[in-house]
């Protein structure tokens, strides 16, 4: 595998104590960075040095490190999760860099997320949209009907996964230039719009989280794109399509009434 | 000597739910409203029952550290759930999912836990999939499943290799309901410090806004801990890097007792280590020894020169290569349990076999080319392509193992850079998943009176191995299905208890103690970082406390867990302050805990001579290398209560009764 020369970097990093202060980027060199390391790895490293000089770590959000939990979301050179497709940040290694780079890295930039400190962003408006209809109104008894009584064709089995294996970290709200969040919402929007236990209330659903998600303050979609070329899991713009469609038909149910 | 009662109904084990049901109290629906639940954690089995017991109409209150409940770790189980469907019309049964399980656990569960669990398997399957679980699926549009290790049924269902995160987001769809209601009350962002016993009985929590910094009272009738296991003792681990056992180890400190802490999973098939500076292991699903081999070179020169990076796998001849599961095992080959195949890899690798090109050399392959060309003729022949070329069987083979593993693959050449379609994957055991933890009753409640563990966090169902696909449905099962009906028996003496007051002296007093050690570790003003004690604990754990034991490694591993702890509270440097979010400061809490769970952990494996399931003594095994049990001295569950210094922690037992399975050397042969 690759020859283990270590890399020599400049990072300009975007430091906000809180989210009244107005922040700052900051600059700092790190040394002889492993390439198989991964980014967030290069992050720890750069907060064992500055522990070691007395000064506060830079904090930023992850857990899983291993791209499917959500939570990583750095905005670098540029990119949400930076270089590289169908990944997150935690994914990212530094192989994709070379000795000598300077590397941006700031927080997602949106006016429904904001800063809480340093790289890390409040994304409870997702939730908030979650809650306002990004679910089956089913019980959790278990006293349902036997889980193949209804058969479910596979080509929309499939297409409800993939829609459903959205992470939910905000990188499409990050890169679109409108800070919209059509991709999310209607990923959630379709995964359930496809299955027949979700089309029961599918009317409902679309216009309950198009409007939450409207006074979230997230932007327009205006069909760019940028969502689904950063999006770490692949989430196709037809999905915006079925939800614009879904949400069409139903204001034209919801007049009948 | 023990005060232990498992409270295991009576009957024949086949009815003892079902009378159990019948028999315990109920809570009328207007009396749930007057009653409050904490659940602190909220993976499948915290957000499941923070689901279920807020639309049975209790208020709950539900914490997690992370920034949404959907980044709870079990959105990171990738291949499957187990459940006693049937579907595949291979002679599975709830009774064969209970023997399974009970076996694969090394005969160190407690029978009637599992029998339920069995039991409610198959509910889960339903329920998950009328709230819109996109399970996988076949052409005739019926749900699909595969194999898992351990067993001779096709029982697991599964999402592609993101099963966790599709059950989990149901459950977060469940929670996110009740809480659109109002019903659950969600505190994202919130770290349990302390629990909070008022008369004997769990009334409350004091947690930290991670955000504000603030310190918080919260009171409820019962406390529920949902916080998962403790793997991250061992720095690296599969676990994320937020994995904390904070939460368990603070009940115990108040008198959960914590049962077997030495039965840890060590999963076979995660990417190796790459070196000093890594953060964490990311597992590769068991769901690809369906399709895997596994292997190393049978010529120690050929794994020499592999070393050396001067001979690459696909070099070596059919007949040079060693499918070590393969020969020991040949009824279950590549899937034996996790325990078994676990040992196997570091057996060869110690032999000097291992493949690993990195800094420790341990590795061996998980080779997908003989499925690539299996799959590719039988497409191939499908579709009637009669004179396809290898090349154009393999490119038809690559895309089925696409279609199953697609998003394993992805990641694994994320991490490593090198294209498993073309070359095998490179594997090594990796700290995954904790079978030990909050010791409870058959109702799920710890010995502390109103405080229930569930999921990973208690020890209940999966004895010393767990399963494949079996935490998830654990997870689940206690969640959504037994603990919910349980609690009431608890709760229904509180309908007239009103509001708990957080103003009580126990609530004054469990909050000073939290301000007490936050201030310690911001005053302290150490050399070394919180990171620099774990990773040392870590290794530790690993190199004496891991997958091989022996009492000198053991006995050697207490007292240096105790220097790393004694060194770690006058040396450690917590940097920045209390009020606002201080990650490092979260830190330092955690591994405290884990530094004093370490040394129980040791001091368990210490007195446990035997080898049972995840814990291999090497004085207790047989010529071949097989796992030797003492079921005469030790068919009992170790329950430790907290006397201060892990050292002083006092042992109760819990017997272990065997009605209806026959207690037996396990094989896999």
């Amino acid at each position: 595998m690759s020859a283990n020369k270590g890399l020599n970097l400049t990072l300009k990093v975007w430091r906000q104590k809180n989210q009244d202060d107005k922040g700052q980027m900051e600059t700092y060199q790190v040394k002889d960075i492993s390439t198989d390391s991964s980014f967030l790895e290069m992050m720890d490293i750069l907060n064992e040095q500055l522990i070691a000089e007395d000064k506060e770590p830079v904090a930023f959000d992850h857990d899983c490190r291993e791209g499917i939990c959500g939570m990583c979301s750095m905005y670098i050179n540029g990119e949400a999760h930076g270089p590289g497709r169908g990944i997150t940040t935690c994914q990212l290694h530094m192989r994709e860099f070379n000795d000598g780079d300077t590397i941006y890295i700031e927080p997602w930039r949106a006016k429904a997320f904001p800063v809480i400190k340093d790289l890390v962003v409040d994304r409870g408006a997702f939730d908030r949209i979650m809650a306002a209809g990004g679910f089956v109104s089913v019980n959790t008894s278990g006293n349902t009907q036997d889980a193949n009584a209804i058969p479910i064709e596979k080509a929309n089995a499939d297409k409800a996964f993939d829609a459903a294996t959205c992470i939910g970290c905000g990188a499409c709200v990050a890169s679109c230039k409108n800070a919209s969040a059509m991709l999310f919402v209607s990923a959630k929007v379709s995964q359930f719009a496809l299955l027949p236990q979700g089309q029961v209330e599918a009317a409902e659903r679309v216009q309950n989280m198009v409007k939450v998600m409207d006074e979230e303050g997230f932007g327009n979609c205006s069909n760019t794109g940028a969502c689904e070329v950063e999006c770490p899991k692949g989430i196709s713009l037809e999905n915006i399509a079925r939800m614009n469609r879904e949400y069409l038909s139903a204001s034209f149910k919801s007049e009948e009434v | 000597m023990t005060k232990l009662d498992a409270k295991i109904p009576e009957g024949p084990i086949a009815e003892k739910w079902t009378k159990h049901k019948n028999n315990i109290r109920l809570v009328n629906p207007a009396n749930k409203r007057l009653i409050d639940v904490i659940v602190v954690g909220t993976g499948l089995a915290g957000g499941s029952a923070a689901a279920t017991l807020a639309e049975l109409g209790y208020n709950v209150k539900a914490f997690c550290y992370q920034d949404s409940p959907r980044r709870a770790h079990s959105i990171a189980a990738q291949g499957g759930i187990n459940a006693a469907k049937n579907y595949q019309g291979d002679g599975d049964s709830t009774y064969r999912l209970f023997y399974d399980t009970v076996k694969g656990g090394d005969y160190r569960s407690r029978e009637a836990n599992v029998y339920r669990l069995a039991e409610v398997s198959a509910n889960i399957i339903d329920q998950c999939v009328a709230q819109g679980v996109p399970f996988a699926r076949d052409y005739g549009g019926l749900l699909d499943n595969r194999s898992f290790g351990g067993v001779q049924v096709s029982r697991t269902f599964y999402a592609k290799g993101q099963t966790g995160q599709q059950l989990l987001l149901g459950c977060y769809s469940a929670m996110s309901r009740q809480i659109g209601k109002g019903k659950i009350k969600m505190y994202n962002r919130h770290e349990m410090l302390d629990l909070v016993i008022v008369n004997g009985k769990a009334r409350g929590i004091i947690a930290r806004n991670l955000v504000t910094g603030e310190i918080e009272r919260h009171s409820a009738h019962a406390v529920v801990i949902a916080s998962g296991g403790y793997g991250n003792v061992f720095f690296l681990s599969t676990n994320a890097m937020g994995s904390n056992a904070s939460a368990a180890w603070k009940i115990h400190k108040k008198g959960a007792f914590f049962a077997n802490p030495c039965y840890t999973q060590i999963h076979p098939t995660c990417i190796p280590q790459h070196g000093d500076q890594q953060s964490k292991l990311t597992l590769m699903s068991e769901s690809l020894r369906n399709d895997g081999r596994i292997w190393v070179p049978k010529k120690k020169e050929d794994a020499e020169a592999i070393r050396a990076g001067k001979l690459k796998p696909t070099q070596i001849a059919e007949e040079d290569r060693d499918y070590y599961l393969e020969r020991r095992y040949p009824s279950f080959g590549n899937l034996v349990p996790r325990d078994v195949a676990s040992r196997a890899a570091k057996e060869r690798c110690d032999a000097g076999y291992g493949v690993g090109t990195n800094e420790t050399g341990e590795a061996v392959y998980l080779d997908f080319s003989s499925a690539i060309m299996r799959y590719g003729q039988e497409t191939a022949n499908v579709k009637g392509y009669h004179n396809a070329s290898q090349e154009e069987i393999r490119k038809l083979g690559e895309e089925v193992v696409e279609k199953k593993y697609g998003n394993l693959f992805q990641m694994y050449e994320k991490i490593t850079a090198d294209n498993p379609y073309k070359t095998p994957m490179k594997i090594y055991p990796a700290v995954h998943y904790t079978m030990g933890g909050i010791w409870v009753d058959y109702n799920l409640m710890t010995t502390i009176e109103g405080c229930y563990a569930v999921g990973e966090a208690n020890f209940s169902d999966h004895g010393a191995n767990r399963l494949g696909a079996s935490a998830l449905m654990q997870g689940l099962a206690d969640g959504y299905f037994v603990l919910p009906y349980t609690i009431g028996d608890y709760l229904a003496d509180d309908i007239r208890t009103g509001a708990i007051s957080t103003d009580l002296p126990e609530f004054e007093e469990a909050e000073n103690a939290v301000r007490e050690r936050i201030d310690f570790f911001l005053n302290n003003k150490g050399s070394k970082s919180v990171d620099h004690f774990h990773k040392r604990l870590g290794k530790v754990m690993w190199n004496k406390v891991g997958m091989a034991r022996n009492a000198q490694g053991l006995k050697e591993a207490i007292e240096e867990i105790k220097q790393i702890r004694e060194e770690f509270w006058k040396d450690v440097r917590v940097p920045g302050s209390g009020d606002g979010m201080n990650l490092e400061l979260e830190k330092a809490g955690r591994v405290a805990d884990f530094l004093e769970l370490g040394e129980l952990f040791a001091r368990d494996g210490l007195l446990r001579e035997e080898s049972c399931g995840g814990h291999y003594r090497e004085e207790h095994s047989t010529e071949e290398g097989e796992a030797e049990r003492d079921d005469a001295n030790f068919t009992h569950v170790s329950a430790w209560e907290y006397k201060g210094e892990p050292s002083d922690a006092v042992l109760h037992q819990e017997a272990l009764k065997y009605e209806n399975i026959e207690l037996k050397t396990r094989s896999y042969k």
